[in-house]
This record gives C-alpha cells, structure tokens and sequence, in this order.
C-alpha cells in the first residue's frame, strides 16, 4: 500500500473515485509512511491523525452516498506550526507558546476541511517564523530529505520535508521573506506565495503583518494550484484579505506559453549567486525560450537594498506583533518574579529563543526615538523604490525569473554562527514581500552531492494564475519534478 | 556604533532581561548588521513617499453584529494563572 505515498491529488481522487482505495486507506499509508520517517527526518511537531481519522470517515461516507466530491478529498495535508487548529498545540516551534492550545482555528484550516483533506499533523519550523535553514526551532532540528546532514531550509522547514518526503501530499507554510520558497528549493518541491492578501492571514500567528502570506507546498504544480484555489479568496475575518473573488486558478492551466515575455533578473544572476545555480537557471530560460518565450535580461536596480529594507520593516514589525507574548493570558511564564514588570520581561527573557530576541531587539532599536527616521521611515521609502522597479519591470515583461536561493541547502551549523550570512540566504525571495507580488519556486536542477535547486518565478500582482500556467509549462517540458528524495522513491519503489 | 547602554535601553523597552553575555553579544551582532544596513543611506528618497503596505489599503468596515464567541473557560484554560474568571497576575505596584 506504500506506492499510496507517491500519488498526486488528481491521482488519488481517481483511485477514490474508482472505489479502489478509500480515503481511510489512503490516510493509513501516509500514517505508516510519516511514522516510519519522524525519528530520522524531525519534521512534525505533533500528528493529528484522530482529526485525519474523522475526516477521512466523511470522505468515505460522501464516496459510498455516490455525493459529488470537493476538490481535495482524502488529500493528506500537514500545517505549519503557526497556523492555528483548535484542540492542537500552536507552539511556533517556540518555548513562550509550548503549551498553548488555540480554542479557534484559522480560516485556511476551515477551508481545508470544507476541502476535504485530511490535516495529519503540524510541521516544525523556525521560531516564529524567523530563519532560514528551521535550526531555530526551540524543540528539534529537522533533516533535508535528499541529504540528513544539510538543513531543509526555512522557515517552513517542516512543511517542506512533509512534501518532499511523502509524510502528506501537499502542507501550507508561511512565507514573510522566502519561508515557503527557499525551504521548498532545498527540497526539491514546488512551493508559492500568492499576492499579498489572496489568502487570509485569520488564525495565523503574526509576525510582519505587511509581509506575510500563507501558501501552498507541493511535489507538482498542480497540486500547488488545486490547494490554493481551495484555501484562497476574501475573508471577512482578515480586512487585508482582498475583496476580489479568487480566478479560477486551474483554467487554462496547461496552455501555451508561446509569446510570453520574461525577464531574467540580472541583480540576482551574478554576484553572490553560487555557479551551479546560475547554470540551471540559464537552462531553465532556455528552456522557456524553447517553449516560445520571449527571454531576455531585466534591471531592477534597487533590489540589491532589498535585506536591510526586509530586516528593518520585518523586525520592526515583529518587535510589536511579539509583544502580545507577555507571559498573562497564554503561554510560558516565569513565577517567581514578585512584579510585574519582572515577569514581564523574564518570561520573555527564558520564553524566546536568540534570533527571536535578536530580531526583537533591531526592531526595537529601528523604532526607537531618534532612530526612526534613520531607520525604519528610510526603509519604508527605499521599499516604495523596490515596489516601482517591479512596476516598470512589468511594463515590459509577463514574469520575471530568478533562483529562489544563492545557493542549495547547507550543512547543519553553516550559518549560525553570523546572522547577516543566514539572512543572505534570502536575497532573492525578499523582493517579492516587500512589493506584495506573487512568487512560486520549482525544481530546475542539482547541484554539488545531488542537492536540489529552484528557480523562482515572479509575477505582478494578482497574477497567480499566469505564474501557474508558466510553472506547469516548465514542468511538463522537463524531468525535475519526477526526480524523487531517496526516503520518496524507496517507498514508491517497494510497491 | 550602537553601544552596550544603547542595547540596554532598547532591552528595557523591548521587555527583555537580557544576561550580560548576550548584551555583549547583541552589540557586537546590531553593530554588524546595521553598519550593512547603512548602505541605504545612500539611496535618494528625496520626496518619496513612506510604504507601509503592499496593497493601498483602506478601512473595512463591517456589521456590528452580535456573534457567537469563545467563553470565558475557554480562554481561561490556556493562561499561566487565573482567579475568579480572571487572568491572575503578581503584583504592579507598591
């Protein structure tokens, strides 16, 4: 029953359909598979296979009724650690929220379910989404799935690993400044942020509110594009959720992408960007010229301030967002301080983890008297420059490419030492944040030791469904997708 | 350069009863960071207007509605201490 593990949603759904497999087998697979894997891979911090259980009993009784089936039944599906699902810890890999279980859930746990997936668990990822590589999860360290001793990016490290793995089919991350993207390029999966505001942000646990996004994760495009169009669309309980109905993102999906105008990003093609990913790159645009795009170079001359405008707006952001972690009305708190004011800041002293206290204390200091201006005002300016690069590039060009990371995943303890190296690790997918547009990551290549690389797709915004069809495109005309980690086509192989 | 009174003040205002090692290590580490960042001033953002959002974003307004909520149990089950149906908290002032 292993080969289960391998299946897409649009297979499943046939094996469903056809009564061959019932949506309680199809969970007892991912089960058996995700159990097997946790005590070598790390990727979840709980399982929620009675919920999964339940679900895939509705599943099983709306097949047997012959009821028409919503578009992600018996699709296994895992959750970032700071999306909140009722009855379940929402720790955010963090010791302040540990033991804290959220009495609501988020609307894209809500539509999930009307979906008809099955939640099975919630994945490990940086402290409150603050890291790259998942090695600030105050709990565990979870291992990339082609190589254990490299990390598997992050922040949504263990949303990543569940996919690339076969633990669920697809996983939803967070993604603030590459956190679904670059984890997925180090996977190997296909991983996107939508525009900003396409799906609502209720019940996830802030960190930059003016940057974060939900999104999807998956092994194929489509599959991508079938949980996006499920979690997707206006929500009155998100008033930056945007107000316009969500396009049908599977409509013309595998259409031609003859005519098309793209764009390489020549700041992010040279200086900084490790060789081997340089040349699949290339080889991806040529492959698009192949399928009868037009391709050819594009300047957006002040992405290269992109990191320190991300790191001022995004710790400045989280210094107040944070601040609700007081140690009073959930979470972890110090008791033997005999004031308030020094339970206030021991319990968040023992509570967060260094980079969250880093990141708190730059933010801080940005928003501090007589550093404001300095600081966080100039970043909001030079974010408006980024924002009208991106305008302009989209005058001329459909899409815009790029790698998704300068390079592919890294050892354990690369980068932990110096934190400007770590935040390095996103200068590509930063950009996208800051100017609200929609990116997508999909496998293009290998580098050293057989390591994945992603190219990212950039596209203005609202523009979803364009970078869809042009990430299909590339993945029915190349092999990369098929190419599985060795823990996914060992099971598929025992079949 | 930031300073190690400078990380003082601002862990003070951010809550933070920081340990005299990571004083000296945050000052050493935002002393990196923003010397990079200083590059931005160098960027010309003469009349450009401050970006707080990526959307224009506008006041939503909605029904006020009386709607099922959570209940006090509820959200009590998850805080450090309670009393009475209140969230307990050790003292504030003298």
């Amino acid at each position: 029953m292993n080969e289960i593990v391998c299946k897409s949603i649009a297979e499943l759904r046939g094996l469903l359909l056809a009564k061959q497999v019932s949506a309680r087998e199809i969970l007892a697979a991912h089960r058996q598979h995700a159990s097997e894997l946790e005590p070598k891979l790390n990727a979840f911090n709980c399982f929620t296979f009675e919920l999964a259980e339940r679900q895939a009993e509705r599943v099983d009784q709306m097949v047997a009724a012959g009821e028409s089936l919503p578009p992600l039944a018996g699709v296994p599906v895992a959750l970032k650690d700071n999306i909140c699902l009722e009855g379940y810890p929402t720790t955010c890999s963090s010791k302040i929220l540990e033991r804290f279980v959220p009495v609501y859930r988020a609307t894209v746990v809500d539509r999930l379910h009307e979906a008809g997936a099955l939640i099975i668990g919630k994945t490990n990822m940086d402290e409150f989404a603050m890291g790259s590589s998942t090695e600030n999860s105050a709990f565990k360290l979870t291992c990339n799935p082609w190589d254990t001793s490299t990390v598997p990016g992050g922040s949504s490290g263990g949303s990543a690993v569940a996919v690339a793995s076969g633990c669920s089919v697809v996983a939803l991350g967070s993604d603030t400044g590459g956190s679904i993207r670059q984890p997925a390029s180090f996977c190997g999966v296909v991983g996107m942020k939508p525009t900003y505001g396409l799906v609502s942000r209720f019940g996830l646990v802030a960190f930059a509110s003016s940057l974060d996004q939900i999104g999807p994760l998956g092994r194929v495009v489509e599959d991508v594009a079938l949980t996006l169009q499920a979690i997707g669309g206006p929500d009155r309980r998100d008033s930056t959720s945007l107000n316009a109905a969500l396009p049908n993102l599977l409509t013309g999906i595998d259409s031609d992408i003859r005519g098309m105008k793209i764009g390489i990003i020549s700041e992010l093609s040279a200086d900084g960007i490790d060789s081997e990913v340089q040349n699949s790159v290339q080889a991806a645009a040529a492959t698009y010229r192949q399928l009868g795009a037009e391709v050819s170079s594009v300047s957006l001359p002040n992405a290269k301030h992109a990191l320190p405008v991300y790191y001022l707006i995004a710790t400045a952001e989280a210094s107040a967002n944070l601040a609700r972690f007081d140690g009073v009305r959930y979470g972890y708190r110090n008791l033997e301080a005999q004031d308030l004011l020094t339970m206030y800041c021991k319990t968040r002293q023992e509570g967060f983890g260094p980079e969250v206290k880093r990141r708190i204390m730059l933010g801080t200091y940005a928003l501090s008297s007589g550093y404001y201006d300095a600081y966080y005002k100039k970043a909001q300016q030079v974010r408006r420059l980024i924002k009208n690069d991106f305008d302009q590039a989209f005058q001329n060009f459909d899409l815009l490419l790029s790698p998704t990371s300068p390079s592919v995943a890294f050892e354990f303890g690369a980068k932990t030492a110096d934190p400007l190296q770590m935040y390095l690790s996103d200068i590509a997918t930063i950009p996208a944040n800051l100017a609200g547009i929609p990116g997508i990551s999909l496998p293009c290549g290998f580098g050293q030791g057989g390591r994945p690389v992603g190219l990212q797709i950039l596209g203005p915004l609202q523009a979803d469904a364009r970078l869809l069809r042009a990430a299909h495109a590339f993945e029915q005309a190349t092999e990369f997708h098929k190419m599985k980690s060795p823990v996914l086509s060992a099971a598929c192989a025992r079949s | 350069m930031i300073s190690i009174k400078q990380v003082e003040h601002v862990a003070k205002l951010a809550r933070l009863s920081l340990s005299d090692d990571e004083k000296k290590l945050y000052t050493e580490q935002l002393a990196k960071i923003l010397e990079y960042f200083d590059e931005l001033k160098k960027v010309d953002t003469e009349s450009i207007e401050p970006m707080a959002h990526a959307l224009s974003v506008v006041s939503v307004m909605r029904d006020d509605e009386p709607k099922e909520c959570v209940n006090r149990e509820q959200l009590l089950g998850n805080a450090p201490a309670e009393e009475n149906g209140y969230f307990r908290v050790p003292r504030i002032g003298e």
